[in-house]
């Protein structure tokens, strides 16, 4: 069974995402901190995502940077703090000055994880805009998800 | 079990499930209001309606601003409408994600039992 996946906007500037693991924090840590891992997940098939590119220095003041097929879409930024294996503080540079910082925590209890993740954006301005943003430049991908979800939700609803 | 995002449903069902609250927003409906506006009219202290605004904005129904002394209370109806489709599928791209990085967290854990075995064998 997978576990469920809950976003909620807790402020006017913060957007929180939490997500439990059946693993220890260190595996899951990995997952996000090699890139040979990270590009497995990050970019899911399902999602007709297909990375060009993944690099990760990760360490404090270390960059990073996602490319992608088509367009040549990149996601970029900063680490600002990197504590194995209970949490990772980076910048979103790709949106300018809007972006975000995300600050993903691991916390481990009977050997699985909860994953949270929290983004602050400098204003509620810059929320609303990534939010619409992200709404127009992803509307394609995202019909594609609907219809793979919907076939997940019905397999799922049976079990 | 899918499991919804408590925000959206929960908070919604909350804020209209009480008779002053659906009271508000039918108000709030027909034009905006102040919050001694809404005490007033609902023969309401302005602590009470405050709590009920309070319970409303957090549902993403109402909206308020305060001008000067003065805090506004309009319909947040389409607002909500419009991040709920954006959260949705910022969910739903996260989900995605996440199930991927499932099977990565599955195997990584296998090739640690069989290293462990490797390591004491």
């Amino acid at each position: 069974m997978k576990n469920g996946t809950t976003v909620e906007r807790k402020s006017e500037r913060e957007l929180v995402t939490t997500r439990t693991f059946n693993g220890p924090a260190r595996i899951v840590f990995e997952a996000w901190t090699k890139p040979e891992l990270f590009k497995r997940w990050w970019a899911p098939k399902s999602m007709g995502m297909s990375l060009l590119s993944c690099e990760m220095d990760v360490r404090v003041g270390g960059k990073y940077r996602l490319e992608f097929g088509d367009d040549a879409m990149a996601f970029f930024g900063t680490y600002l703090e990197v504590t194995p294996p209970s949490r990772l503080v980076w910048t979103n540079e790709e949106g300018g000055e809007g972006g975000p910082v995300t600050t993903v925590t691991f916390e481990e209890k009977g050997g699985k994880t909860l994953l949270v993740m929290h983004e602050l954006y400098p204003s509620k301005e810059a929320l609303d805009a990534a939010g619409t943003g992200a709404a127009d430049a992803m509307v394609e991908t995202f019909a594609q998800l609907d219809e793979l979800l919907v076939t997940l939700g019905a397999s799922v609803g049976r079990s | 079990m899918v499991q919804y995002s408590r925000t959206g449903f929960d908070a919604s069902f909350a804020a209209l499930s009480d008779a002053t609250r659906r009271g508000v927003l039918e108000q709030l409906g027909r034009a905006d209001a102040s919050i001694t506006d809404l005490a007033e009219k609902f023969h309401m202290t302005l602590t009470g309606m405050k709590k009920h605004v309070g319970v409303l904005e957090q549902a993403g129904l109402v909206t308020t601003e305060k001008v000067g002394r003065v805090r506004t209370c309009k319909l947040g109806l389409r607002r909500l409408d419009e991040e709920a489709a954006w959260i949705k599928r910022y969910r739903q791209l996260w989900g995605a994600r996440f199930d991927e990085l499932d099977k990565v967290v599955e195997e990584l854990k296998r090739k640690e039992k069989v290293d462990g075995r490797k390591e004491r064998e």
